[in-house]
Order: C-alpha cells, then sequence, then structure tokens
C-alpha cells in the first residue's frame, strides 16, 4: 500500500519535471513550468520519506532544511552576472553526492553479502528499504548493480572536479587559459583506461578499494579535461556539466532500482546535451575538437590585416547616436564583465524615447553560459521583444545606421567569413560591418579570447570607443537626453 | 591606315559617323581620316569644320570607299554599300545581324570584316562603345519632349494667380537606358512619374531618378535580368496578365505614357492595349519609343502621329536619335572612336582585329571570309546580378517536391535510427534480466522525452534551463533518503547525510534562482 503510493507520486513528479522542462518554451509559460517543477520535487522528497525504507526523518528534515536555507542565500544574493559560476558550482554538489550514494551502495552491498557469509537469515530478512532490495538480488543482477554503481561513480566524480574546475574559471579564481599537464589528453586516456581496468578487477574480486582508486583517477579526468578548455568554451562545458550530472543521477536510478531518479537524469542529461550540440554548432566547431580543448593549429597564415583602429571620443558617439534611425547593440562577455548591462539598458531607454529603434543582437555563444546575454539584459529590464538570436537580425545589418559593440570580438569577426585559414572559419557570426557604422567598445587594443586579430577593428567604418564600457557608455548617457 | 565615313544614303538619316572632334582623337591614334562631303551637313558639322580638324573631304561616295580602309557609318548598310567592300577593308555600322542574312552573306563573300556596333556587349569596359545605350538616352529624352509638344498642358504643377495647375502624371513603361532617360528628363520637367519594368532589381534604379516603382502583387520570381545579359526576358502569362491589370488601373489616371520595352530580337510586347487608350483622358499622349519594333501599343502607326477617336495622340516615330543628329552624331561618333581605340592597341593607325578580345569578338559579325554571328557568351557578366536578400520564391511545384524530398530523407532518418535503436534494444534484451530491463525502458523513453522537449526551449531561456535541469538533477537527494535509513553502519548514514545536505542545498538554490532570472524577462 505504502510502496504503490509511492510509486504514483514518482509518476505525477516525473510528469511534472517534463512539464517544467517543456515549459520553458516561452518566457510567459516559463514563470508556470518553475513552479511545476518546485511541486515535483516536494512532491517526490515527501512521498520517499513517507515511503519504504526511510528512516531517520527527522534528520533528513533537518539537513534539507539546512541545505534549503543555505541554497535560498546564495540564490538570492548572487549577482546575474556571477550566474554562470552558480550554476558550475552547484553541478559539483550533485556530482559529489552521486559520488557518495554510489559508495553507500557499494558498502550496503558488503554489508549484505557479510550477512550471507554468516548466514544469518534472521538479520537479512530484518533489513529494510535499500539493503532489502538489494538483498534479494541475483547474482546476475548483482553483477550489473556493481556496472551500474561504478559507472554512477565514475560519472559523479568527473561531474564534481570538472564543475569546481569551471567554476574556479568562471569565477576568475583560476586562470581562464587552455593548460593541460605535460602528456596532455594521453594523460586522461591513461585514466580512463585504467578506470576500466578497474571496473573488471572490481567485477571478479569485489573489493572496496577499486571503487576509491577509480574515483580518484575520475577526479583528476575532470580536473584535467576542464583545465584544459578555455574561457570562451565555458558555455559548452557547463552544459555539457550539466549533462553529465544527470548521466551521474540516471545511473545512480538503476542502482537504487528507482525509476523517478532515471527518469529524471535522463531528461536532464538530454537536455544538456543538447544545449551542448547547439552551443558546438554556433561556434562551427565539433564537440570533440571543444573538449579536447583549445583552438586547433592554423591551416597557414592568417590574412594580414591593414588599417589602423581609429578611436573615438564620447562626443563623437553621441552625435552618431542622435543621428541614426536604426541602431543595433551587441553585447558580449566583456559587458558581464564590466558590469555595464544597466547603463546600456539606460541608454537602450533614452534612445527608444527619442524613437530610434533599438535592438539587441545575440549571438549563441555570446557570454559564458547559453543564454547569458538574455539573462543580463533582462535583469536590467531589457524588454525581451527586442532582443534578437543571430539569425533573426543578421540580414538586417545592411539597414542599419549605428551598431555597437560592447565587449565581445569573437562572435563578431568577419575573418570568419572572409579568411579561410582562420582558426575560427566557417564560425557563423554577427555581421556587424555591414551597417553604415561601427562602435567597438573595448578596454584596450587586445586581441579576443580565441587571441586572433579582428579586421572588424580596421575597417573604415569601425570606430574604437576605448574604455571600460560601464564607464564609457554611462558618459553615453550624459550626452544624450 | 585610312578611316572614312559616306554620307548617309538612307532617306531622313541626319547623323554621321564622325564628327570633327571624333576625327581629332582618330588621328592621334595614328590614322588618316577622309570624309564625303556633305557627310555632316545635316548634323550641323560643316565641311569647313572637318577640314579644319584635320579631315581630308571626299567629293563622291565612290572615291570614298575605295580610298578608306576602315569605313564608321551610323545605319544598316544597303546592299550597294556593301558592293564596295573588299577582303582588306573593315566596316564599322548598325548592322542588325539576326535580321540581315542578306548582309551577312554579302559581307562575307566579300572577305571583309565588318563590326556591328549594336552587338558591343553590355559589360562594364564596352560601356564606352555601346552605341545603343547612347541612341536610347536620346530617344529617352527626345520621347519626353515629344510628348510635351503634343500635350496641352505644363508638365510641372503650379499654383498661380490664374488659378492652379495640376502636375502631369507620365508613366515610362520599360526602365532600359532610355527608359530611365525619359523618366530622368520627366522628373526634371516636374511631371509626377511612374515606373515599371518586368526586372524587380531595376527598382532602386528607377527611385533614384526620382520616379515611383509600380510595384505589381505577384509572386513569380523573374528571371534575374543579369543571367540575360542585362536585357529583360519575356515574361510568364500569368505575369503578363498582372502587369496589364495594373496598367488597366493606371490608364485612366496618367496624362503620358512613353513604353520602351523590347526584348532583344523579338517583336515588341502588346503592353499598353486598345482598351486602355480608350480608357485615357483626352488630350493624353502615348510615345511609343518600341514603334520600329511593331509598337508596344497596337494602335501605334510607325514613323507617324495619330489621334484616336477620343483624343488620344499615339507618337510613333522611329528616328529620335536623328532627330537630335548633333547630339547624336557626337555621342555615336565617340563610340566609334573608342571602338578604334581598342581596335589600335599600339596606337600605330594599324587595325589589330584581336577576336579573344571579348568586346571584339561580341561585336564582329563578319571576319576574314567567315561570318562570325552569333558571339559565344561573354566571359565576364559584370552587370549588377538581382539582389539575393529574399530567399528565392520557390514555385507551388518546386515547394511541393522539395518538401516531399526532405520529407523522404527525414523518414529514412527516422527509420535508420529506429531500426538501430531497437536492434540495440533487443539485444541488450537478450542478455540482460528482466528486472533491468523495466528500468531500462524507463531510460531509454525518458531519454527520448527529454530530447522531444528541450528543442522547443527558447533559445534566450537556455540560461534559465540550465538552473532549472540543475535544481532537478538534484533529484538524487531520493536515493540518499532511502540509504539514510536503511542501516548498515555510520560510513552508510554519514555519506548520505552529506548527499542529502547538498541536494537541498541545490534544490533551493536552483530552483529560487530559476525564478528570480523569469521574472526579470518583461515584455515591452
Amino acid at each position: 500500500m505504502e510502496f504503490g503510493f509511492t510509486t504514483a507520486a514518482y509518476v505525477v513528479a516525473a510528469v511534472l519535471f517534463i512539464l517544467s522542462l517543456g515549459g520553458l518554451s516561452g518566457q510567459e509559460s516559463a514563470k508556470r513550468a518553475v513552479w511545476y517543477g518546485i511541486v515535483g520535487m516536494a512532491l517526490a522528497v515527501f512521498a520517499t520519506l513517507i515511503g519504504p525504507g526511510s528512516g531517520l526523518w527527522v534528520l533528513s528534515i533537518i539537513l534539507i532544511a539546512a541545505g534549503g536555507v543555505i541554497g535560498y542565500l546564495l540564490a538570492s544574493r548572487v549577482e546575474m552576472t556571477q550566474m554562470p559560476e552558480l550554476v558550475a558550482g552547484m553541478h559539483a554538489l550533485v556530482g559529489l553526492a552521486a559520488v557518495f550514494v554510489g559508495y553507500n551502495a557499494e558498502l550496503v552491498m558488503n554489508n549484505i553479502q557479510a550477512l550471507h557469509h554468516a548466514g544469518d537469515e534472521a538479520a537479512i530478512a530484518a533489513l529494510k528499504g535499500f539493503s532489502a532490495t538489494v538483498a534479494h538480488k541475483s547474482p546476475v543482477e548483482l553483477n550489473i548493480l556493481k556496472v551500474e554503481v561504478f559507472l554512477g561513480v565514475f560519472i559523479g566524480a568527473v561531474t564534481f572536479t570538472g564543475s569546481v574546475v569551471a567554476y574556479g574559471k568562471l569565477a576568475g579564481k583560476l586562470t581562464s587559459v587552455a593548460k593541460k599537464l605535460p602528456g596532455g589528453h594521453l594523460l586522461n586516456a591513461t585514466a580512463a583506461i585504467l578506470s576500466v581496468i578497474l571496473l573488471l578487477v572490481y567485477m571478479s574480486t569485489g573489493g572496496g578499494w577499486t571503487l576509491l582508486v577509480m574515483s580518484l583517477l575520475a577526479f583528476f579526468i575532470g580536473y584535467h579535461l576542464i583545465m584544459g578548455i578555455g574561457g570562451a568554451d565555458m558555455p559548452v562545458v557547463v552544459s555539457m556539466l550539466n549533462s553529465y550530472s544527470g548521466w551521474a543521477a540516471a545511473a545512480i536510478g538503476f542502482s537504487l532500482g528507482n525509476d523517478l531518479l532515471i527518469v529524471v537524469g535522463a531528461l536532464v542529461g538530454s537536455s544538456g546535451a543538447i544545449l551542448s550540440y547547439i552551443m558546438c554548432k554556433a561556434m562551427n566547431r565539433s564537440f570533440i575538437s571543444v573538449i579536447l580543448g583549445g583552438f586547433g593549429g592554423t591551416s597557414g597564415p592568417a590574412m594580414e590585416v591593414e588599417g589602423e583602429q581609429i578611436a573615438i571620443d564620447a562626443d563623437g558617439v553621441a552625435n552618431a547616436l542622435d543621428e541614426a534611425d536604426s541602431v543595433v547593440i551587441v553585447p558580449g562577455y566583456g559587458m558581464a564583465v564590466a558590469q555595464a548591462q544597466q547603463n546600456v539598458a539606460e541608454l537602450t531607454r533614452k534612445l527608444r524615447a527619442k524613437g530610434k529603434n533599438v535592438r539587441f543582437a545575440i549571438h549563441p555563444v555570446a557570454g559564458r553560459l547559453p543564454g547569458h546575454m538574455n539573462v543580463l539584459l533582462a535583469e536590467a529590464k531589457v524588454p525581451y521583444d527586442i532582443v534578437m538570436e543571430m539569425d533573426e537580425i543578421n540580414d538586417d545589418f545592411p539597414d542599419t545606421d549605428v551598431v555597437i559593440v560592447i565587449g565581445s570580438n569573437d562572435i563578431v569577426n568577419p575573418a570568419a567569413q572572409d579568411d579561410p585559414n582562420s582558426p575560427i572559419a566557417g564560425m557563423p557570426v554577427l555581421e556587424v560591418w555591414k551597417a553604415k557604422q561601427v562602435f567597438v567598445s573595448k578596454r584596450g587594443q587586445g586581441t579576443g579570447y580565441s587571441g586572433i586579430e579582428n579586421p572588424l577593428f580596421f575597417k573604415e567604418n569601425t570606430r574604437m570607443y576605448y574604455g571600460d564600457a560601464k564607464a564609457t557608455v554611462g558618459e553615453l548617457l550624459t550626452k544624450i537626453d | 591606315m585610312k578611316i572614312g565615313t559616306p554620307k548617309e544614303v538612307e532617306a531622313g538619316e541626319n547623323r554621321v559617323a564622325m564628327t570633327p572632334d571624333s576625327a581629332l582623337a582618330l588621328q592621334k591614334l595614328g590614322y588618316e581620316c577622309l570624309i564625303e562631303s556633305g557627310a555632316g551637313a545635316k548634323a550641323e558639322f560643316s565641311d569647313e569644320k572637318y577640314r579644319d580638324a584635320g579631315v581630308t573631304i571626299v567629293n563622291s561616295a565612290d572615291e570614298l570607299w575605295a580610298q578608306s580602309d576602315i569605313i564608321a557609318k551610323v545605319r544598316i548598310p544597303t546592299l550597294d554599300e556593301l558592293d564596295y567592300l573588299s577582303a582588306d577593308k573593315t566596316l564599322i555600322t548598325f548592322f542588325n545581324p539576326g535580321g540581315n542574312e542578306e548582309g551577312l552573306n554579302k559581307a562575307k563573300e566579300k572577305g571583309a570584316n565588318v563590326i556591328a556596333m549594336e552587338m558591343v556587349p553590355r559589360i562594364s569596359r564596352a560601356q564606352k562603345m555601346d552605341a545603343l545605350s547612347s541612341m536610347a538616352n536620346i530617344a529617352g529624352y527626345r520621347g519626353v519632349i515629344e510628348a510635351s509638344n503634343n500635350f496641352g498642358r505644363f508638365f510641372t504643377g503650379q499654383i498661380t494667380a490664374a488659378g492652379k495647375v495640376p502636375p502631369a502624371k507620365v508613366l515610362v513603361v520599360g526602365a532600359g537606358v532610355a527608359g530611365l532617360a525619359a523618366i530622368g528628363t520627366s522628373t526634371s520637367l516636374g511631371a509626377i512619374t511612374y515606373a515599371f519594368d518586368v526586372r524587380p532589381e531595376v527598382a532602386e534604379q528607377v527611385e533614384s531618378m526620382g520616379a515611383e516603382f509600380v510595384y505589381l502583387d505577384f509572386e513569380e520570381e523573374q528571371q534575374d535580368g543579369a543571367a540575360t545579359g542585362g536585357y529583360a526576358s519575356v515574361s510568364s502569362p500569368e505575369f503578363r496578365e498582372a502587369q496589364l491589370a495594373k496598367f488597366r488601373e493606371l490608364a485612366p489616371e496618367v496624362d503620358i505614357v512613353i513604353t520602351t520595352a523590347l526584348i532583344p530580337n523579338r517583336e515588341a510586347p502588346e503592353l499598353w492595349t486598345e482598351d486602355m487608350v480608350k480608357a485615357m483622358k483626352p488630350g493624353s499622349v502615348i510615345v511609343d519609343l518600341a514603334a520600329e519594333k511593331g509598337g508596344n501599343c497596337k494602335l501605334t502607326v510607325k514613323d507617324e502621329k495619330i489621334v484616336t477617336d477620343n483624343g488620344v495622340t499615339i507618337v510613333g516615330y522611329t528616328d529620335f536619335p536623328s532627330r537630335m543628329a548633333t547630339q547624336a552624331s557626337t555621342l555615336y561618333a565617340t563610340n566609334i572612336r573608342h571602338m578604334m581605340t581598342d581596335l589600335t592597341p599600339e596606337k600605330d593607325g594599324q587595325i589589330n582585329h584581336n577576336m579573344d578580345d571579348d568586346v571584339i569578338r561580341g561585336a564582329t559579325v563578319t571576319h576574314q571570309g567567315e561570318i562570325t554571328f552569333p558571339p559565344p557568351p561573354p566571359k565576364v557578366a559584370a552587370i549588377a546580378a538581382q539582389k539575393k536578400e529574399k530567399p528565392k520564391e520557390l514555385t507551388p511545384e518546386e515547394k511541393r517536391a522539395n518538401e516531399v524530398a526532405a520529407f523522404k530523407a527525414q523518414t529514412k532518418q527516422q527509420v535508420t535510427l529506429l531500426v538501430v535503436g531497437a536492434a540495440i534494444l533487443l539485444a541488450i534484451g537478450l542478455v540482460a534480466p528482466a528486472s533491468f530491463m523495466q528500468h531500462f525502458i524507463v531510460f531509454v523513453l525518458s531519454v527520448f522525452i527529454g530530447f522531444q522537449v528541450i528543442w522547443n526551449v527558447s533559445h534566450s531561456l537556455h540560461t534559465p534551463l540550465m538552473a532549472v535541469t540543475n535544481a532537478i538533477s538534484s533529484i538524487i537527494i531520493l536515493g540518499a533518503l532511502t540509504q539514510i535509513g536503511s542501516g548498515g553502519g555510520f560510513l552508510v548514514v554519514l555519506l548520505a547525510a552529506i548527499s542529502v545536505f547538498f541536494a537541498g542545498i541545490n534544490i533551493f538554490g536552483g530552483f529560487l534562482v530559476t525564478r528570480r532570472m523569469l521574472a526579470m524577462f518583461q515584455k515591452s
């Protein structure tokens, strides 16, 4: 009776989770969708607590509450610009939880084996919950269980260290440059092969030490893999880790025989996988090449860039904006770093009040998280219907009077189309250079993440507006009224 | 070598192929210039002026043809004139090679080289010798002037002490060189000018001249003008219907219609039908610049001006350039001079008939006793291609075909995936125990649902999606919760407790952050 209720609750929760993800297809329905997710989660936890095999539920509730308080504080204090690191950091928690749950499964298996050996049937019969289900498994099922536990721990461990490193890179605590230990991917491959060998040892001997050693190897893989990936590829990495945390949950779900875990794990896993795919496509790179880190070698000398970068001051930009009818703003990671979104939004409001057509062009990989720019602009109260995707707006650039590029570089680089030898050749880019005039707000003359020169800055219709984006846009605000 | 220009024999032809100015330039190329006495008289170039420019005056046509190595003239040569030719002579003239087989054969028999000025290809480099454009330009201008001459009102609108004068409304059909010249003249006289062309890519040119382009409400994509050498091509019957309907709508409004629609080597298309003429106001004027090829209006009488029963004047003159002989001769002579410059790369007065040159090859119709018409298509097409901004409109059949093809490809892909997926599932099912398979099916279905659902997530919501999936991935708490109470020692409880705690952070943090983000998205 009790068990039946739990299963029923799980089904309802699973449906709610699916609706919750499906609801994200639109801004308005998304607001409802979150509630589906929250109710689903509450139902699942409640059903598990009153379901079979749970004990110590006072302790559980206290722990959940404590975690909830911390989670609440984190979520309400985080700046929207820090969203990438928050998401990455929270993936680490899921990863670690998966590792621990996996260990527990192993410990429980050992206990039961000990009991079997001791012939203590009464003790076995007295087992509850998870232990009871394990106790009734056949040898074949136990083997499968072992594989599942092993997989769950492995993926969980990779997710954990990977997320920690991603967090460090995004928060600026680790260098965002791609770094590899000597040996590079050979080290990762060796560690992975060793893990497979350990799996075989674990299957045949059942020694718990193999699980521990494998965890260490997986920790190393997670660390080294993500260390080797540069800052600009972080959108892919974060969504990949998101995917991993889902698969880890699914693997644990298998080992625990819990269908809801499997369902949700699979949903999250496929969601992350699709996001990674979308991000890779936006950069015209294969998933493998992103994971293997850094930009590949160029196939020839890059095209010479001729001309010079011409600077302009706030008055010049303000005048041009005054005369323009249509303005497109292209934000990038630089806007997030400088926290300039409020000023940009204010500028947008002023220009719109003067009857100008102001729109935003968002490249799919702008920022450090899928959809990062949308969230920042939303925070600054920029209406979402003037925020356009690349495909929606690329054709409109020739009819645009002024384009303001704020803190983006590679995503507006014409070399992607003109120079077949460029490392970013073939990557879809925003064709801002087709507009009548382009202003680039930039801190200095340096190159973008990929370290390649941007011919856009040397074009005749481009003017460089140097300085910290927040300060320079702020200065513009005073000139426009 | 000697270059000579005879007097035009055609009655009413006032132009001349050499002017004193062009003669000076030709002499700089090393040529000696000859002209038949009185050849330029009708174009206001007296023998005196030629003599001053260093041109030798020759008394008769016989002498001129005999003495000259190169003969430049305007009109299509008569057979008598062609009789003068011999193997060492070059003739540069309008020739109409497409409709002048007799002339071609004659020139071939004589072995002379003939360059037909209307065959100069329409490429940027050859524009300076494009005599058709020069003449069309004049025709367009003169067409408006003739219309004005026969029109009883001002072109421009005026408000005078004696009352208000409405501006004339002019419709120019065909925006080629003649059409554009007519538009320019008409707008500068102050008329409200509309223009139509079957090639939508010229709309920009029309608008740049100050006229309003008449758009048809018609879906079909016209053939790209650039693909047909910059000339109009024949349009489909449906397109024609839409076009005529538009004209019918305009007919009662417009005061002056100037039709310039010509398709190379074809009779002029009928665009201004009898009922449109009937619908026009009395006193309106139609100038049919296509009269030579039958006229865009069937009422047009070639070389004549008629007045219809309802008082519409239809001008069918074909000699507009000749009516402005001085201007026309100046331009034509300059075209000839540019052609000679190309034929004389060394500037040594010796003709170098380079048949590898696109322009010279294209214009040459007979060469060393061979007919070289029609020429091969030019290698460079330098006409502004139609803007490709809008995705190409497909015909319904093509769309249908594309859909069917896409559908087939999709079906194929899906079936392959399904077969492979099913095979793998079955293979696993063969070895795995039933309890595993139960969970596995759940897993596969969930992945499937996930893929179906996530593709619909809008791009701008990717960050909230990540936050939400992060929150719900803490479902792992269920595992920890079942373990925490299952006994098995302190270590199990401790690890499970930590997991519960972490997952707790994640659940609350994830959902709250998502809500915060979504609350920020707002419409303007």
